[in-house]
C-alpha cells in the first residue's frame, strides 16, 4: 500500500517534471525559430472572441470629448475594438467564446498638454466590470479568467504614472484573474501578472511611411537618439528620471562624434533614423517607449537600456537577437560594447530587421493587414488556449475581493 | 475638490513628490519642535551652507557613512527588505574631477522607505547615481573600429540596394603643368579616391609627361594611366579648349585599343563632381547626359544673363547658368540647356591667366558620358558613330561635344531625374601667367617672415614689435601678413573662449552644475 503510494507519487513528480520541460523546449523551439516563423501565423479559427457591448459612456462618449485619443501612444485601445468589431475572430455568441472583451476606453482623460490622467480608471473599470458581471454570467463564471483588457497606459493596470505609486496601488484587484494587454513589461515587478501579453505602443502607420527614404541611402550616423536626457521640470539634478541611465549616456557621450545625440525636435527625424546604424532606446519614467518601435520600422538596431525590461511579444520575437541589451550600470562602457560587435552580427541583425514581418508585428495599421500587432495580440491569446479546467469556478465561490484597495476606488464612477 | 487640486499638480506632470533628498522625510508628518527636529534642521542648514560652499548637493547621510561601522555597501546594491534599515548613500556624481570625495563616481541607492516589495527584484525605484567614467572622451582606436563597422554596413547596403553589376568607371582627364594644376588635380583625385567602383583614370598631359604631375597622381593610390601630348598648351582659351578635345580623343583611342570596358566620364581638373554623379552614370547604357551647373562668375555679371531654366530648383542661386538636356513632361528628350555666351560677349577673358570671366563652350564634354563600347571595332548593337576614332587623328576640326561624334543624337539618355539634379560643376581658373609658385608646392627653407602688423586683431594685446626681422626671398606674391603671434595672448583668448563656451552649453542643460575647469 505504502510503495503503492510512492510510486503514485513519483509518477506524479516526473509528470511535473516532463511537464515543464515540455513547456520550455516548446518556448525555445520559437524563439530559435527566424523572426517570422511565429509572427505569421494567422490566428483566425484558433480562437473566438466576444466583444461586450458597454453603453458608450465606457467608450464613445470618451472618444467624442476629446479625439486626441486616437493619435496618442495609448491609442491602441480604440484600435484594438475597432479591430475586433469587425474581426473574423469575433463571435456573437458568447457560448462558444474563449474570450471576453470589454471595450473601455481606460486612458481617454487627458489634460489640456494631451497627458492622460489615471485618476478615474480604477473607479471606471470597476464600474465597467459591475455591469458586465450583473448582466452577462461568464465573468463570475470564472472571476474574469477567460476574460482580456487593454491597459495600455504608463504602468498597465497599476493606473499611476508615478511608478512608487504604481508599486503601492500594485495590479487592480478585480483584474488579478483576467489577462492583461499592456504596454508595460518589467520582470518581477508587481504592475506585470504572469501571463500578460506586452504589446508595443502606438505609433502612426501613415506618419512612418510618410518619411521612408530609398534603402540604398547609406547609414552614416553611427548612434542616434533624440529626446530628453533631464527632465528638468520634474527631477532637475537627476538620477530619478530614468534610473540616471539619460544623464549618464548625455555625461558620457556629448562629445563623441559617433553618437549623435540632442534634445532637439527635428523635422527630419524619421528620416535620420533611417540613416542611423544604432539608435539608443533608453528607458525614461516608465522602461518602454515608441521609439522601439520606430527603429524596428525604420531598420535601425535599438539599444535597449532599461533593467529587466519585458519587450513586445516577447515569446514571438527573439528581441537578443534582433536589438542590443546594455545594463544600464554598463552605459559608461556604450562606446565600447558597440565597437565590439563583429560587422557580421550587425549585418545578422539588420537582416532581421529588414524582415517585414517584423516591422508589421511592430504597427496598428488601419484597415488591418496580416501580421500586424492585432493579429500577434490574438496569436497571443490563441497560444494561451486552451483554458485550464480550473478557472471555472464552483458556483458560489468567489476569489476576488471586491472592497479590496484604496478607499478611493470604491466610489461609482 | 481634491480631483482638481491632483490635477492641478498634474500639470507638472510629476512634480513635488521627490521632494527632499532623504526619503525619511516622506514619512514623517509631525512638525513638533522637539530638540530632535530642532537638531535635524540645524544640521540641515548647515549641510546647505556646506552645500553651496562646495559646489554640489551634500547629503547629510555623509554623516551617518562617516560615523557608521555597519558594513553598508557603496556599490550597486540588490534591493534590500523593508525591514533592513541601512541607508546606503547617495552621491549626485558630478563632472568636475573632485579629488577630495573619492566616491563621487560609484553609483550608490538609496531605497525607499515606501516601496515595500517582496520581489526579488534587481531593479531599485529611487534616486540611482549618475554613472561617468573617469575620462568620458572619445577613444581613437574605438572611432576607427565604428568607421570601420559603417564602411562595412555601407557596403553590404550598396551590395543590396545599389547598382547590381557596377561597371568600371574610366575617367578622362586633360592637364598640363600651371601653377593651379596642383589646387585643380588634388580636388578631381580625392573626388575618385572616393568614388566606390572600380576605376581607371587617363591622365593626358599637354607637353608630355612630367614628375610634377606624377609626384600629384602617385598620392592617390588609383590606377592611372599617364599618357603625354606632343603639343604644349597653348596661351589663349579658345585654342585651350581645342586642344582638350583633341587630349579627350586621344585618350578614347586609348580605350579603344586596350579594349578597356566600362563607363566613360571626363573629369576635367578643374570640375567640381558629386559622388552621387558617379552613381547616377552607373545607370547609362550607351550614351548619356547630366546636367552641368557652369560657375562663370564674376563682378560685373549682370543678373539678366540667366539662361532660361524650366525648373527652378537647379543650382542653389537662379542665377546659375545650368548646361544640360531638356526634357518634357514625360521625361523624354527634346532639347538641350546650352551656355547662352551672348550677354557676356567682350568681357570673357582671352588669354589663360586673364581677370575676366572664363566662359565654356555651348555644351561642355563633362557633361557627357559614354559606355566604353562604342568605341570598340565589334561590338554589336551600338549607336553609330559618325566618324571612326581612328579617322580623327590629326584633322584640325573642331568636335565640341560628343554629340558631333554620334550619328543619331536621339539615343542620349538623360542621367539624374531627367536632368534636373546639378550633379557637377564646371569651372575655369587660373592663375596669372606671370605667377611663381614653391615647386612641388614645398617651401624649403621654412618661412621666417616676421613682419609687424600695425593693428593687431585682439583688443588686448598691445601692438609689439619684434625684435628680430627677416625678409625672405622669393614668395612675393604670397607675402601675407604674419603677424606675431606672441604665446600668452592667444592662450589666453583661446582659454577664456573655451570657457566661456562652456559655461554657455552647461547653462541650458543643468543651473546646478559647474563649468569645466581648464
Amino acid at each position: 500500500m505504502r510503495i503503492c503510494i510512492w510510486v503514485f507519487l513519483v509518477l506524479i513528480v516526473c509528470g511535473l517534471v516532463c511537464g515543464i520541460n515540455a513547456d520550455q523546449t516548446a518556448r525555445t523551439e520559437r524563439i530559435s525559430g527566424s523572426a517570422g516563423d511565429v509572427l505569421d501565423d494567422d490566428p483566425t479559427g484558433r480562437l473566438k472572441v466576444y466583444v461586450y457591448e458597454l453603453p458608450s459612456k465606457y467608450n464613445k462618449k470618451l472618444l467624442q470629448k476629446d479625439p486626441r485619443c486616437l493619435n496618442h501612444m495609448f491609442a491602441a485601445e480604440i484600435y484594438m475594438h475597432r479591430f475586433l468589431l469587425s474581426s473574423p475572430v469575433r463571435t456573437l455568441n458568447p457560448e462558444e467564446a474563449d474570450w471576453f472583451y470589454t471595450p473601455i476606453y481606460i486612458t481617454c482623460d487627458l489634460t489640456p498638454t494631451g497627458l492622460p490622467l489615471p485618476f478615474k480608471s480604477p473607479r471606471m473599470m470597476r464600474s465597467a466590470i459591475q455591469l458586465i458581471s450583473s448582466k452577462w454570467p461568464y465573468w463570475n463564471r470564472t472571476e474574469g479568467a477567460d476574460h482580456f483588457f487593454v491597459v495600455p497606459h504608463d504602468f498597465g493596470a497599476c493606473f499611476h504614472y508615478q511608478e512608487e505609486k504604481a508599486i503601492e496601488r500594485g495590479i487592480l484587484p478585480l483584474l488579478q484573474r483576467a489577462t492583461l494587454v499592456q504596454t508595460f513589461g518589467q520582470r518581477n515587478h508587481v504592475c506585470l501578472n504572469e501571463g500578460s501579453i506586452t504589446i508595443p505602443p502606438y505609433a502612426p502607420p501613415q506618419k512612418m511611411q510618410a518619411h521612408l527614404i530609398p534603402l540604398e541611402t547609406p547609414r552614416s550616423i553611427f548612434v542616434y537618439f533624440r529626446g530628453l536626457f533631464y527632465d528638468v521640470n520634474n527631477d532637475p539634478e537627476g538620477g530619478y528620471y530614468a534610473r540616471g541611465a539619460r544623464a549618464a549616456v548625455w555625461e558620457n557621450f556629448k562629445d563623441n562624434a559617433l553618437f549623435d545625440i540632442s534634445t532637439d525636435h527635428p523635422t527630419t527625424y524619421y528620416e535620420d533614423m533611417q540613416r542611423a546604424i544604432f539608435c539608443l532606446c533608453p528607458l525614461g519614467w516608465a522602461p518602454w517607449s515608441p521609439r522601439l518601435v520606430e527603429a524596428v520600422v525604420f531598420g535601425c538596431i535599438p539599444i535597449i537600456i532599461a533593467d529587466d525590461i519585458v519587450l513586445p511579444f516577447a515569446d514571438a520575437i527573439p528581441w537578443e537577437e534582433i536589438g542590443v541589451f546594455v545594463a544600464e550600470e554598463d552605459v559608461p562602457n556604450l562606446d565600447t560594447i558597440l565597437t565590439s560587435i563583429p560587422p557580421e552580427v550587425i549585418l545578422r541583425k539588420q537582416r532581421l530587421l529588414a524582415n517585414p514581418s517584423m516591422k508589421s508585428a511592430m504597427m496598428f495599421p488601419q484597415p488591418t493587414q496580416p501580421g500586424d500587432a492585432f493579429h500577434q495580440i490574438l496569436n497571443g491569446l490563441a497560444r494561451k488556449l486552451p483554458h485550464k479546467k480550473n478557472i471555472y469556478l464552483k458556483s458560489g465561490e468567489k476569489l476576488l475581493n471586491w472592497t479590496a484597495g484604496p478607499v478611493g476606488d470604491l466610489k461609482p464612477w | 475638490m481634491k480631483l482638481s487640486a491632483l490635477q492641478q499638480s498634474y500639470m507638472n506632470r510629476r512634480n513635488n513628490s521627490f521632494r527632499g533628498p532623504a526619503p525619511l522625510d516622506s514619512s514623517s508628518d509631525g512638525s513638533i519642535k522637539s530638540p530632535s527636529a530642532i537638531f535635524w534642521l540645524i544640521l540641515h542648514g548647515l549641510c546647505c551652507l556646506i552645500s553651496l560652499v562646495l559646489g554640489y548637493r551634500f547629503s547629510r547621510l555623509v554623516f551617518f557613512f562617516l560615523f557608521s561601522t555597519s558594513a553598508t555597501n557603496l556599490y550597486t546594491s540588490p534591493f534590500r527588505s523593508a525591514t533592513d534599515l541601512s541607508q546606503t548613500l547617495n552621491f549626485h556624481s558630478n563632472p568636475i574631477v573632485n579629488p577630495e570625495l573619492p566616491f563621487n563616481r560609484t553609483a550608490a541607492t538609496t531605497t525607499t522607505t515606501a516601496a515595500v516589495t517582496t520581489s526579488s527584484s534587481r531593479v531599485v525605484v529611487g534616486r540611482h547615481g549618475i554613472r561617468i567614467r573617469p575620462w568620458p572622451h572619445p577613444n581613437p582606436d574605438e572611432v576607427m573600429k565604428a568607421h570601420r563597422i559603417i564602411e562595412r554596413v555601407q557596403m553590404e547596403q550598396r551590395l543590396q540596394f545599389g547598382v547590381k553589376n557596377p561597371k568600371t568607371v574610366i575617367a578622362v582627364t586633360p592637364t598640363y603643368v600651371r601653377t593651379f594644376q596642383t589646387l585643380h588635380l588634388t580636388g578631381v583625385m580625392h573626388s575618385l579616391m572616393l568614388v566606390p567602383y572600380d576605376l581607371v583614370w587617363i591622365v593626358v598631359e599637354a607637353g608630355g609627361v612630367t614628375n610634377e604631375t606624377s609626384s600629384v597622381l602617385a598620392k592617390s593610390g588609383l590606377r592611372i594611366i599617364h599618357v603625354g601630348f606632343d603639343q604644349r598648351m597653348p596661351n589663349s582659351w579658345e585654342a585651350r579648349h581645342r586642344l582638350e578635345t583633341k587630349m579627350r580623343l586621344h585618350a578614347l583611342r586609348i580605350v579603344k585599343e586596350e579594349k578597356m570596358d566600362g563607363i566613360v566620364m571626363f573629369a576635367d581638373d578643374s570640375n567640381m563632381h558629386s559622388s552621387e554623379l558617379f552613381d547616377e552614370i552607373q545607370n547609362v547604357k550607351w550614351v548619356g547626359a547630366v546636367s552641368v551647373g557652369i560657375l562663370a562668375h564674376s563682378s560685373e555679371t549682370d543678373e539678366s544673363s540667366v539662361l532660361v531654366i524650366e525648373k527652378k530648383e537647379d543650382g542653389e542661386n537662379p542665377s546659375m547658368p545650368v548646361q544640360g538636356p531638356a526634357c518634357n513632361a514625360s521625361n523624354q528628350l527634346v532639347g538641350w540647356h546650352t551656355f547662352n555666351s551672348i550677354p557676356y560677349a567682350g568681357k570673357s577673358a582671352t588669354y589663360i591667366g586673364d581677370r575676366a570671366i572664363v566662359l565654356p563652350r555651348k555644351l561642355e564634354w563633362a557633361g557627357f558620358v559614354l559606355n566604353s563600347r562604342l568605341f570598340w571595332k565589334d561590338a554589336e548593337e551600338k549607336p553609330e558613330l559618325v566618324k571612326d576614332l581612328d579617322s580623327l587623328d590629326g584633322v584640325d576640326e573642331d568636335i565640341e561635344s560628343p554629340l558631333s561624334l554620334l550619328k543619331d543624337i536621339s539615343v542620349v539618355e538623360p542621367l539624374g531625374s531627367c536632368g534636373r539634379q546639378v550633379l557637377l560643376w564646371w569651372l575655369r581658373v587660373e592663375a596669372r601667367a606671370d605667377s611663381k609658385f614653391p615647386s612641388g608646392w614645398i617651401v624649403d627653407p621654412p618661412l621666417e617672415i616676421t613682419v609687424p602688423s600695425k593693428r593687431t586683431p585682439w583688443p588686448d594685446a598691445p601692438p609689439e614689435l619684434p625684435s628680430n626681422e627677416k625678409v625672405v626671398v622669393g614668395v612675393q606674391e604670397h607675402t601675407v601678413k604674419h603677424s606675431p603671434k606672441t604665446r600668452t595672448p592667444r592662450s589666453k583668448r583661446s582659454s577664456r573662449s573655451k570657457r566661456k563656451h562652456d559655461t554657455k552649453i552647461v547653462d541650458t542643460q543643468l543651473p546646478v552644475r559647474h563649468s569645466e575647469q581648464n
